[in-house]
């Protein structure tokens, strides 16, 4: 008997006291919790996304669409970024103030590649405002999922308010599962030693994320 | 590693040794303090906290309910994703899977993403026996690992060191697993934590292939998620061409949406976060963007056995948040170290006993690890009621009775050495079932109170040794009633 046979089997037998006809899935869970806590306007719920990032130590920064070039040329070069990753599908417009020489994402770049570059610009998919989270799953302008890991210094713009939602059963929602996705809550961070928080052992120690406004 | 609990003492011997060693009782006070009023605050800021919890108990139970019908639509999906499933019915099982998969790709080192069903069935051992080399790359495992130790909680396994001791084991012992830790590296958690990074970022950064758990397993579309904070998880998940999780059959829930719940719940448990700085979710494989190969082996292990048992398969709901080990009187003083078993705390106390039997001396006493105070029940997001299984399995190691053990139903004989309760239990039932036998003892008693010890003889000595022996009343309840009330009709 194989393993599989062998493990279901005993699945099977240890459920001799469940009825056959029990509660089907969508009645035994009662889903009474909230979509989303409390009542926001828009504006709010932005606002609310900018001071939970900021809770975790991201950088966060606001523009119009029109300024977002600037503010990005104007992080690089704060930053002494001298290269940034580019992920395909990127808006070219993005970057088009910016000095730092763009290495684009390519699949079979060597990891040690991607720690020589200073520097990444990405778009997101969808971002989470009650827990400060951005989600990334590989959609135009966001790359693979270790270009926003082994670079230090991570950008990612945010369309606000149609990238924003307030819950996670919001963003769960907009996801497809089919795509890997990344959750990002602030920079990298371990609690290990002694429950001190301390930013960025493995990922990127710097996360600034650019809360853009307008077409 | 010597990281074996085998030979281990029972849970009072191991207890009474940690608790006189003062820098551990210490270390675990602060952090277990620490977290503790964090995590009620961050608990605090959502009002359905209740609701949630409740759905999180559903879908768990329900998942375990129908355990066959999910595992059967999950290896389903993940095969349909690109992903190969492969079942372990043991830790022996498992160790050879995964062993001969890492083999399979020509490498003799990995890279592991902190795991608790790993650390249970001792792959890191048996990849050593195998010529494998694996590094842990969670700090706290690291520290675990560069000091040939045991982790001793389920979130921060080295909870039990300091700054000091972790600044001396980086110095005396990263030279030999890889870039060594520089020359003035200070206590300072910042410089710490940035010698391991650049320590473990030569291993990411060659690294063929990643070993990891998961948290969570989609029966509907065949998703895994790892939860995390430091992103060396991101880096084993993605890096790697070939990734190899290992999971427990427990961790599977019925559908993408359930994890709105326990994204929810996880995170403000654990370590009192609105959210993880990292989460990954993966459905096997994808062109271009990470491993290219996907391994997914379901840890049977015990848990079987476990959801055979009415009343203990809740364990099963386990989300290892960890939440209860941090509010337990018992482990804040005791530490992870004495509950033998790399599950410690109360759901360690319940979880190992059932997963491994009660068969050592141990594991039979672990049951009784507790003061059963429920502070671990009222904590937990998805409402273990540990007290009960505890009292339920203080009962089994007592009694005996029949359970299921490596899939077949066995009964086990009453424990050795609870000879006195068994007694003591019979002789009250015999006394009760029979009021003249009751009074009369009751009343001999009371006249002869002067006259009692103030520690029990014989078996009871230990239990006396550190409790105050009830006083007996001058008068025994009934003959006080019948003195003061006995006249009235009804009494008051």
């Amino acid at each position: 008997m194989s393993s599989r046979e062998r493990i279901l089997g005993r699945v099977r037998r240890a459920l001799a006291d469940v009825p056959g006809d029990d509660t089907p899935y969508e009645e035994a869970v009662v889903r009474d919790y909230l979509r989303e806590h409390g009542g926001r306007t828009v504006d709010e719920t932005v606002d609310l996304l900018a001071g939970n990032l900021a809770d975790y130590r991201a950088l966060v920064h606001r523009c119009a669409a029109g300024e977002l070039p600037s503010l990005i040329a104007g992080l690089l070069s704060a930053r002494g970024a001298r290269t940034v990753l580019v992920p395909p599908g990127l808006d070219q417009g993005w970057l088009a103030a910016a000095a730092a020489e763009r290495v684009p994402d390519r699949p079979e770049a060597d990891p040690h590649e991607l720690d020589r570059v200073d520097s990444v610009v990405t778009a997101c998919a969808v971002a989470i405002a009650e827990t400060g989270t951005i989600v990334l799953d590989g959609g135009p302008g966001q790359g693979r999922r270790r270009i926003t890991l082994v670079p230090d210094h991570h950008i990612c713009v945010v369309r606000v308010p149609d990238q924003v939602v307030s819950s996670v059963p919001q963003a769960l929602s907009r996801l497809d599962p089919a795509r890997p996705s990344t959750w990002i809550s602030g920079p990298s961070a371990t609690s290990d030693i002694e429950l001190d928080r301390v930013e960025g052992v493995h990922g990127p120690r710097t996360m600034e994320v650019v809360l853009v406004s307008g077409r | 590693m010597s990281g074996t609990y085998l030979g281990m003492p029972a849970f009072p011997a191991a207890a009474r040794a940690a608790v006189r060693n003062p820098t551990l009782r210490g270390n675990l006070r602060h952090a277990t303090h620490t977290i503790r009023a964090k995590r009620a605050r961050a608990v605090a800021e959502v009002e359905d906290w209740a609701e949630l919890r409740e759905a999180g108990k559903r879908i768990k139970d329900h998942t375990l309910r129908h355990l066959d019908t999910y595992l059967e639509r999950l290896e389903e999906s993940v095969t349909a994703a690109g992903g190969v499933v492969h079942w372990a019915a043991d830790a022996e099982e498992a160790n050879r899977i995964v062993t001969s998969l890492v083999r399979a790709t020509g490498e003799t080192e990995v890279v592991k993403v902190k795991s608790m069903a790993t650390q249970e069935i001792g792959l890191n051992e048996a990849l050593e026996a195998a010529g494998v080399r694996a590094y842990e790359t969670d700090l706290a495992e690291l520290i675990v690992q560069l000091g040939d130790d045991r982790p001793s909680h389920i979130l921060v396994p080295a909870i039990h060191r300091n700054r000091g001791e972790i600044r001396d084991l980086f110095r005396a012992e990263m030279a030999a697993w890889g870039r060594p830790a520089p020359e003035d590296l200070t206590d300072g958690p910042a410089e710490l934590a940035e010698a391991a990074r650049l320590h473990l970022r030569e291993k990411f950064l060659r690294a063929k292939v990643g070993i990891s758990g998961a948290n969570f397993m989609v029966a509907e579309t065949g998703t895994l998620v790892v939860v995390e904070s430091e992103g060396n998880g991101r880096m084993c998940l993605t890096l790697p061409e070939t990734l190899i999780s290992v999971v427990g059959i427990e961790k599977v829930v019925p559908a993408w949406r359930d994890l709105e719940v326990f994204l929810q719940t996880l995170p403000r448990s654990s370590t009192a976060e609105r959210m993880n700085p990292y989460t990954s979710m993966w459905t096997g494989t994808t062109d271009g963007d990470g491993p290219s190969t996907f391994h997914l082996v379901l840890l049977d292990n015990g848990r079987t056995d476990t959801l055979a048992d009415e009343v203990g398969r809740q364990a099963l709901r386990c989300i290892r948040c960890s939440a209860c080990l941090n509010v337990c009187p018992v482990y804040e003083r005791a530490g992870g170290h004495a509950y033998g078993s790399v599950y410690p705390g109360p759901i360690g106390a319940i979880l190992s006993p059932q997963l491994r039997g009660t068969g050592s001396e141990i594991d039979a006493s672990l049951p009784y690890a507790s003061s059963l105070c429920g502070a671990c029940y009222e904590v937990c997001p998805v409402a273990i009621d540990i007290p009960e299984v505890l009292v339920h399995l203080r009962e089994r190691v007592v009694q005996g009775g029949p359970v299921t053990r490596a899939g077949n139903k066995v009964v086990l004989r009453p424990a050795k050495g609870h000879a006195a309760e068994r007694a003591a239990m019979r002789a009250a039932r015999w006394a009760f079932g029979r009021p003249g036998a009751l009074r009369t003892g009751q009343r001999l008693a009371s006249r002869t109170r002067r006259f009692h010890p103030r520690t029990l003889p014989g078996p009871g000595r230990a239990w006396s040794e550190t409790r105050e022996l009830p006083p007996v009343p001058p008068e025994p309840f009934r003959d006080w009633w019948q003195r003061t009330h006995g006249g009235e009709a009804g009494g008051k």
